[in-house]
């Protein structure tokens, strides 16, 4: 076997994995509470009479099973089945050997325990695969102690250890227990990829039998002896703060324990973006069950009142900001407004290549088209809702977080407590799409535990989920092309902006690909919170950006894959500029894969295609989107991307992961809004905000992956943003008018007559 | 307040509740039976469906007081042990992502082939229009539908 060295001496190794996600600390007391029965109902799997811990992530039962710690939070993307395989794979057991449990957040073991950025697979790679190849060195390591024989003679895998010459052998588990007990290797031997047994094959949701059949799993699930029920009411709209209540007659409701306010960040609390709220006080009720506390909430007299402008300092990794919420309630089409007097105003240069005024003054066409998205909430299915069971000297907390170490300051400081004393751990989430990286509910639910001096489970109403904030902005961009006679691009530039924040990225392509180019940005405050929204930014600029080069493509009479790649080909041979973010050879590898997998160019009567290609979170898609009108309505009958996103560790649950991106891209961009009146969200249930559904998703979806070996580069949402440009773009092909303004369906001509 | 005796799951089950409770929450917080899911509370998502005398019903706006001695099927009773047609399709198809409303679309599912034993692909979506699925594992759930309706055909 030929393997990998990868120098890791002993304390590099515990230094350089105490910061990319590892740790070998022995003995580690949580998996020593880590009892058998979480795996109770795998029945088939005798379970072991004593485990070994051999580091953080894994332990070895006397039979041989394994435990693995999946550190992440798990929101749908997978990375309870996935990350464990990793460990799996270079530890060399039989994946059906595997028992995985949800680690909790424990700093000194992991890092970035987050489920952001589309970098769970792609920050733990190596500590994973250490993890794993650790273990299996050290199991060897007893094996050659145990027979007297050399190390390197030995042999590990699927389970058993072997020497040949001498004829011994053993399972993972009779020597688990010698193995806890040897040195942690200086260095440790990776596998090359053509070794992988696991990684690169398709297994199977570890959690989908609980799924299917209605287990606990979710933070709404959970249940504890003597748990009471919280709900909260917030104000009815942004702009408005808490001014009295009478909750006389809610308190005399069966059921109902108490009713009180609480105040979740003192003034001068220095708090981070994801401990942000729009409403700092609200009032909680407190009952038996769910029903009680939700009808009692009816009964409780608020007043409310408006409030004045307000800064928030806040600080977001490492950096100090100013966040300003003015007074005043606003409404969307003051937003509108406002947001085309920014428009029509030069904006903040960002980036500027070449002469872009001249390129356009001699350009012989020029193309101008401006764009616009509504803000959106998350609406995952399980609305917010966390456990708290918060005593005089410690705090539990259990639920759906996505961010569970960048929440423990918060609720530390609220509760008056040291880091040390407050533990939290992650359910299973009901989706995650950015909301709760922002867990002030997890705070909340740790007050009204303070305060009620018992085991408490918030749960927000889906009312309450969506009215709340924390929404994807309003952006809006402008884009001008400048042609020449031959009809070559000769100036590119982007004018983007959005209510708080610009979805502009000035050194993404084109940029490059050009030799005029220039980017500018614009704001607009507001006192409507928002948050990272899958792929954030890019999850509007995407759309906007490709059926604009989709139009220009048109203007200059090419075809729209040969335009980017002659584009790209350009920025890959002589690039423009230094500060460009993109890898122009994967960017056209993706195209040139999704023209082959499509059938480009061999166009079907009836049928209208669409094409869509970008990079964000360090990956690369490339989609066709395909519609068929039936009775002037536009149905999607395929999709197909081809995808970047290096090593894919399981094919089948990556798929799954891409075909959701397609999926709510088409759903967002053609359906879903949050508008406002007086401040007020006008949309706070499924009847007034429209979610795509089963009839309006694609008829099927074809997923390619780009096979190159690179070490993986995230998933979570690339996928997402492009094909909203794929779509407008086949929309053109189908309907011969072109979509500028989310969300689609709304965006008719005007009446004429 | 009020007593009820309800039949879930093929069990008599006794709760004291007020009678304009959602049956939703009588599963969920008095009977512990956790994997009829919130949404939306006003019929629009699907996630808290169960059957009721073997319709699909939506258990977020079902007072327990208009259930009678119907039967009631959660997801947690569709079968002993997980294997149900449409349970064996999810998982041989791996449709979940996050896997909340899953409950719901699979209770869907399993009132649509006991009805249609062999749906049509329009079928099927006008079927599972009521249950949203977030993650959009759509594709997935129909493929999974029609391989339950052909294992059981």
């Amino acid at each position: 076997m030929k393997t990998i060295k990868t120098k890791f001496g002993r304390r590099a190794f515990i230094k350089n994995t105490s910061l990319a996600g590892g740790g070998l600390v022995l003995g580690f007391s949580f998996l020593n509470s880590c009892k058998p029965e979480q795996a109770k109902e795998m029945a088939v799997r005798e379970m072991p009479k004593e485990w070994f811990e051999i580091n953080g992530y894994l332990k070895i039962g006397d039979n041989g099973l394994v435990t693995i710690m999946s550190p992440n939070p798990e929101i749908g993307q997978n990375v309870k089945t996935s990350m464990p395989m990793i460990v799996a794979d270079e530890l060399e057991i039989n994946w059906e050997q595997v028992i995985v449990e949800q680690a909790p957040l424990n700093t000194n073991l992991y890092s970035w325990q987050v489920a952001g950025g589309s970098r769970s697979i792609s920050s733990s790679w190596q500590a994973l695969r250490m993890a794993g190849a650790t273990a299996r060195h050290m199991l060897k390591e007893a094996a050659a102690k145990a027979w007297q024989v050399p190390v390197d003679e030995i042999t590990a895998v699927a389970g058993i250890i072997s020497h040949e010459a001498s004829g011994n052998s053993a399972g993972y588990g009779e020597m688990a227990s010698a193995a806890s007990l040897m040195e942690v290797p200086e260095e440790v031997e990776l596998k090359e990829r053509s070794e992988f047994s696991i990684i690169g094959t398709s297994r199977k949701n570890v959690d989908g039998k609980k799924i299917v059949t209605g287990q606990p799993l979710f933070g709404l699930d959970v249940q504890r002896e003597g748990m009471l029920i919280a709900t909260l009411a917030h104000p009815p709209a942004f702009g408005m703060k808490l001014k009295s209540f009478d909750a006389d007659s809610a308190k005399q409701m069966p059921g109902i324990r108490d009713v009180f306010s609480i105040k979740l960040y003192e003034d001068d609390f220095k708090r981070s973006a994801f401990h942000h709220t729009a409403f700092n006080e609200v009032v909680v009720v407190l009952g038996e069950t769910t029903w009680q506390v939700m009808q009692a909430k009816k009964n409780i007299k608020i007043e409310w009142e408006k409030a004045s402008d307000v800064t928030v300092g806040m600080t977001m990794f490492g950096n100090d900001m100013n966040v300003n919420h003015p007074a005043g309630l606003e409404n969307t089409a003051t937003h509108r407004s406002k947001m085309e007097e920014l428009k029509a105003r030069n904006g903040r240069i960002v980036r500027k290549d070449g002469n872009p005024d001249d390129a356009f003054k001699n350009a012989a066409k020029i193309i101008e088209r401006s764009y616009s998205c509504p803000f959106l909430a998350h609406n995952t299915m399980e609305p917010m809702n966390f456990f708290a069971n918060v005593t005089e000297n410690h705090a539990e907390l259990l639920g759906p977080t996505q961010t569970p170490e960048w929440m423990e300051p918060a609720i530390a400081e609220l509760l008056g407590l040291p880091l040390e004393n407050i533990d939290i751990m992650m359910t299973r989430q009901g989706g995650g799409f950015g909301r709760r990286l922002y867990g002030h509910f997890m705070v909340e639910a740790a007050a009204i535990s303070q305060k009620a001096k018992a085991p408490v489970k918030l749960v927000y109403s889906r009312e309450d989920d969506m009215s709340q904030g924390t929404y994807r902005p309003s952006y809006s961009a402008t884009y001008r092309a400048a042609l020449d006679a031959e009809n070559n691009l000769t100036a590119f530039h982007i004018k983007a902006g959005g209510i708080p924040e610009s979805p502009l990225f000035a050194n993404r392509f084109p940029a490059g690909a050009l030799d005029n180019y220039l980017a500018e940005d614009w704001t607009i405050e507001s006192n409507i919170t928002t948050g990272a929204f899958r792929a954030p930014r890019s999850n509007f600029i995407a759309g906007a950006e490709q059926s604009f080069l989709d139009e220009v493509a048109e203007a200059a009479g090419k075809d729209p894959i040969e335009f980017r790649l002659d584009l790209l080909k350009r920025a890959q041979e002589n690039p423009v500029g230094e500060t460009n973010d993109y890898d122009a050879s994967r960017y056209a590898g993706v195209l040139e894969l999704v023209r082959e997998k499509s059938n480009w160019g061999s166009d079907k009567s009836g049928m209208h295609r669409g094409v869509s290609a970008y990079f964000c979170h360090n990956s690369y898609v490339a989609q066709v989107l395909d519609i068929e009108m039936n009775n002037d309505q536009p149905i999607v009958q395929k999709v197909t991307s081809a995808i970047d996103c290096g090593i894919v560790v399981n094919p089948d649950a990556a798929t799954n992961l891409a075909e959701g991106g397609v999926v709510d891209g088409i759903g967002h961009a053609m359906y879903s809004a949050i508008t406002f009146k007086d401040g007020a969200p006008e949309q706070n249930n499924y009847d007034k905000y429209r979610l795509i559904r089963h009839s309006e998703a694609p008829k099927s979806i074809e997923t390619h992956f780009v096979d190159n070996g690179i070490d993986p580069t995230g998933l979570g949402e690339p996928p997402f943003p492009p094909i909203m440009g794929a779509l407008a773009n086949a929309l053109y092909k189908a309907t011969g008018r072109r979509h500028y303004h989310q969300p689609f369906i709304l965006d008719k001509p005007p009446l004429v007559g | 307040m009020a007593k009820f005796s309800l039949n879930i799951n093929g069990k008599t089950q006794e709760v004291d509740v007020d009678p304009n409770t959602p049956m939703l929450w009588v599963l969920r917080d008095h009977l512990k039976l956790v994997g009829t899911k919130y949404g939306c509370g006003i019929s629009q998502c699907g996630s808290c469906t169960i059957h009721l005398s073997g319709i699909a019903v939506r258990a977020c706006m079902l007072t327990v007081s208009a259930v009678g001695n119907q039967e009631v099927t959660t997801i947690e009773g569709l079968s002993e042990n997980g294997d149900h047609p449409v349970q064996k399709a999810w998982l041989e198809v791996d449709v979940p992502q996050c896997g909340y409303c899953q409950a719901g679309q699979i209770m869907t599912a399993a009132a649509l082939l006991e009805k249609n034993p062999n749906p049509s692909d329009s079928e099927i979506e006008m079927a599972m229009n009521g249950n949203i699925c977030r993650c959009g594992t759509y594709v997935r759930i129909k493929k999974a539908v029609k391989m339950a309706a052909n294992s059981e055909s």
